[in-house]
């Protein structure tokens, strides 16, 4: 048991994960060095993945569920290659650890990223671990988990058929794996509840043999996903509903102007309404503890403050007219620069916007803590565990492993909950209130104006045709640096460095141009922004794509033809999704009057996705009526799941495209609910229909890129229905649409 | 003061002030945690409960002013025993993050109440109250069409 009880001590009883009884398979090499950088697939990350008790299998699946189905994908490919089917499995979060490390997530993946050169693809694997980089995002959780997760399982597999091995005294070929038991050749039949603890001492195998994909029973089929029983009855536990004994409710109310000071606050209405327990000064803010969540924000609006002022310009026309000054500044980023660029009167010049947005999950922000004085218990909804861990201590003047991290499942998060301080705030909450736990529940209008918003962007489009090809391609593109808000956030460093995200989206498309020069820049000043579905993405695929068909029709082409022209000798996954498309939707490059279709393609997240739209006036309002989807996502775990996120993506675009912005007054955002930053509703969301292509090459990501196309392909299809060319979002400003 | 107030078909007793809105009568002091929390504004429909089997947004209800029964997600079925509605749902794999289903169900729930066999016009008028930011609506429509169908049989 000394080896066991080691693996058990060091990755499950520090953490969330109640074992009662169980026994952890193939976590060995958690007694590797784990900072070992060169090992990173057959280090630590491997092997902390499953668990077998009397009641089945526990997959530990480390990556924040948040609707993009990772909890049934990741599991399904431990489950895989165990041989057990999925109705035996549970899925749990398990604790922060560098063992869980997205090892992924600092890879390029563009369409012509290199293929891994040996030395500099392993550092940059194991570089996650050595950070600490448990982060769920970039659409990175499958790929990462791709290989990890089904040799997790086979490693466990093969430690149990060795275990049976040992019991009946046959030789390993006269065992098999199946229905989560291992089987002999005479029939006799071993469930791993009765091998597990024997399996768990069984030296793990370095290279353990995965399976044909001719065989898989799961991978590639649409798989019921585990949380839908919880979700559809009310009992699935959101961070929002952690309860426990005594707790008292609270909520925030932070300084209007994001990051500016508050001056004074005048509480004595508020300390004396119903339910108040206490009002907690948090230095950008207040926090009021009441009984109730409710009575807590009615105190809190009772509350009467003086804030400083924001710093970052007051109004939104001064925000955009930083983003324009920054254009006069040296570049942050030249991702692409080749061939000659030069100017001429023919050139076809544009310049697009786009504002900031809100993620608005359906959740608000929230967080619940329990401070006694040596510990800190914290249940949160956040992407990165870690590094909120460590965060949560430094607030609180404890220790990392005095702080007890459980990742709930998450209302939403669309990257919004990649940033954690309401989970920072809530531990501050909890020291005030020591012995108490405390749910700290943010107001829709504290969280919608409080948010890490897209950053608003500005794009000056040239581009020069050469008969019906593009010859010259050039894109400035200004907004805040995503990465830098990342820094000063999570490192407390305040600096600009090169971001690639302003340009991701723009740059890094496979149209080939001859010469081409891509630019980004920084304003100096920005409100606070962060990671909004597909990031730089969703706002540059719209630039791109709008633009690209504006080249089209001035070269009298067919736009998707167009495309694809350019795009096939360049990359053939990407031309393949096009022609995709194009055939599901019998695209002609005609439309009756009264129709327009548009299209846009963009490779985000290592997966092409293309995108048709078809629109039609009701009179003299837009409806869109079609969406057709064709991605290649390399390797598919679950069709359904892929169905939904490319159709949850779009939404989620469509929505922002049309509807959605985010504004500012005298340095406070205007918009703070539902009323005025709505979405996309049951009446107005037309039809999908998707195909998921699995050409072969690496598996792609699927949660982020199936929104950067939408809003593009929708206003390329606007044109095409009246000739009106959408330069801004939202279109509802120039396009009165279908409600 | 004391309200009495009736949910799932148990009576309780409440001592809150009579302006608390429902939702947080539920979830906060009665531990109902299934109802959610999404605007406070009657915006997207996350509270919806039923009330006498009407569907109505929790968030937008005094305590004083609750007068019958209340009916949540935990009263409609539970995961070893779910209602129709909620298979048609699990069958679906209609939820992603999941947060705003125990509303669009009531909402549906509702509607099947009134109307067994809805359009999809019906639908949308319906359920356009109803908020999704994952946008799983192509799913809810189906499921809804699929409870419709599975409770006509039955």
């Amino acid at each position: 048991m000394g080896k066991l009880g080691k693996i058990t001590r060091r990755v499950f009883l520090v953490g969330a994960v109640a074992v009662t009884g169980g026994v952890a398979v193939g976590a060995y090499a958690v007694t590797r060095d784990p900072k070992n950088p060169l090992k990173p697939d057959e280090g630590a990350s491997l092997n902390s993945y499953v668990i077998i008790d009397q009641d089945g299998v526990t997959v530990i699946v480390p990556r924040a569920e948040m609707g993009q189905g990772v909890q049934t994908s990741l599991a399904a490919l431990v489950a895989e290659e165990l041989e057990v089917p999925m109705d035996m499995v549970r899925v749990e979060h398990g604790p922060p650890a560098k063992a869980y490390a997205n090892n992924k997530f600092l890879l390029p993946r563009g369409y012509d990223a290199e293929p891994p050169m040996k030395m500099v693809n392993t550092v940059m694997e194991a570089m996650p671990r050595m950070l600490g980089m448990q982060i769920t995002g970039g659409s990175m959780s499958t790929v990462d988990a791709w290989d990890k997760n089904r040799i997790a399982g086979a490693a466990a597999r093969e430690m149990l058929i060795s275990a049976a091995a040992e019991r009946l005294g046959v030789g390993r070929d006269q065992l098999r794996a199946e229905n989560g038991a291992i089987v002999a050749t005479d029939g006799t039949r071993l469930p791993y509840a009765e091998l597990a603890e024997a399996a768990a001492t069984m030296t793990p195998p370095d290279n353990p043999p995965l399976k044909d994909p001719a065989d898989w029973k799961l991978i590639g089929k649409p798989l019921p996903k585990l949380d839908q029983p919880a979700k559809a009855t009310g009992t699935a536990p959101f961070g929002i509903d952690t309860r426990a004994d005594g707790m008292k409710f609270a909520t925030v109310k932070m300084a209007p102007r994001i990051e500016g000071e508050m001056v004074s606050y005048d509480a004595s209405e508020a300390e004396g309404m119903a339910g108040v327990e206490k009002i907690i000064d948090l230095g950008d803010g207040v926090a009021v503890v009441a009984s109730n969540t409710w009575l807590a924000i009615q105190a809190a609006e009772a509350i009467r403050f003086e804030w400083g002022p924001a710093p970052y310009g007051a109004t939104t026309d001064e925000i955009f007219a930083d983003l324009e000054a920054a254009f006069d500044t040296e570049p942050n980023i030249t991702p692409h620069d080749h061939g000659e660029v030069t100017e001429s009167d023919d050139d076809l010049v544009a310049e697009y916007r786009a504002p900031f947005l809100s993620h608005a999950p359906m959740e608000p922000m929230n967080a619940t803590a329990l401070y006694t004085g040596d510990r800190l218990e914290i249940w949160a909804g956040v992407q990165g565990p870690i590094i909120t861990q460590q965060q949560a201590a430094e607030a609180v003047g404890l220790k990392q492993d005095q702080v007890t991290l459980h990742t709930t499942i998450m209302g939403g998060s669309f990257g919004r909950r990649g940033f954690n301080e309401y989970a920072i705030y809530a531990a501050r909450v909890a020291k005030e209130m020591e012995g108490t736990p405390v749910n700290v529940t943010w107001s829709r209008e504290e969280d919608m104006r409080h948010d890490h918003y897209r950053p608003g962007a500005i794009a000056r489009m040239r581009g020069r045709l050469d008969g019906d090809r593009i010859d010259t391609f050039k894109a400035d593109l200004s907004a805040a640096s995503v990465m830098r808000a990342t820094m000063k956030a999570f490192m407390g460093i305040d600096r600009q460095t090169a971001d690639a995200m302003i340009t991701e989206g723009v740059a890094e498309q496979p149209y080939g141009f001859p010469n081409v020069l891509i630019r980004g820049y920084v304003p100096e000043r920005t409100p606070r922004v962060g990671f909004w579905r597909s990031v730089g993405n969703s706002q540059n695929a719209f630039f791109m794509e709008s633009f690209i068909d504006e080249l089209a029709h001035k070269a009298g082409a067919d736009p998707l033809a167009f495309r694809l022209a350019h795009i096939e000798g360049t990359d053939a996954e990407t031309a393949e999704v096009l022609r995709t498309v194009r055939d599901m939707a019998n695209w002609t490059g005609e439309t009756p009057e009264g129709k327009g279709r548009g299209v846009a393609v963009t490779y985000s997240f290592g997966t092409p996705v293309a995108e048709i739209i078809e629109v039609s006036d009701q009179d003299g309002a837009v409806k869109i009526d079609k969406v057709w989807i064709a991605a290649d996502l390399g390797k598919i775990v679950d069709p359904g799941n892929v169905e939904a996120q490319l159709i949850s993506g779009a939404i989620y675009g469509l929505s922002a495209a049309m509807l959605e912005e985010i504004t500012f007054e005298d340095g406070k955002v205007v918009e703070g609910n539902f009323w005025d930053h709505d979405a996309l509703r049951m009446n107005n969301t037309p039809d999908f229909e998707v195909t998921a292509l699995a050409l072969g090459g690496a598996v792609g990501g699927v949660g982020e890129p199936g929104t950067p196309p939408a809003a593009a392909a929708l206003a390329n299809a606007i044109y095409d229905l009246n000739g009106t060319r959408l330069r801004r979002m939202p279109f509802r400003h120039d396009i009165d649409f279908v409600t | 003061m004391s309200y009495k107030i009736t949910v799932n078909g148990t009576s309780y007793d409440v001592d809150l002030p009579g302006e608390v809105p429902l939702l947080w009568v539920l979830r906060d002091e009665l531990g109902l945690t299934g109802t959610k929390f999404g605007c406070g504004v009657a915006a997207c429909g996350a509270c919806t409960v039923q009330v006498d089997g009407i569907a109505q947004r929790s968030c937008q209800l005094p305590l004083d002013a609750v007068e019958g029964a209340v009916t949540t997600i935990e009263g409609v079925g539970t995961p070893d025993n779910m209602a129709a509605i909620q298979k048609a749902w699990v069958d679906h794999n209609v939820a992603q993050c999941g947060y705003c289903q125990s509303g669009q169900i009531m909402q549906a729930a509702a509607l099947l109440a009134e109307n067994p066999d809805p359009t999809d016009q019906d639908i949308d008028d319906a359920m356009y109250g109803n908020l999704c930011r994952c946008g799983t609506y192509p799913r809810i429509r189906a499921a809804i069409h699929s409870a419709a169908d599975a409770m006509k049989e039955a």
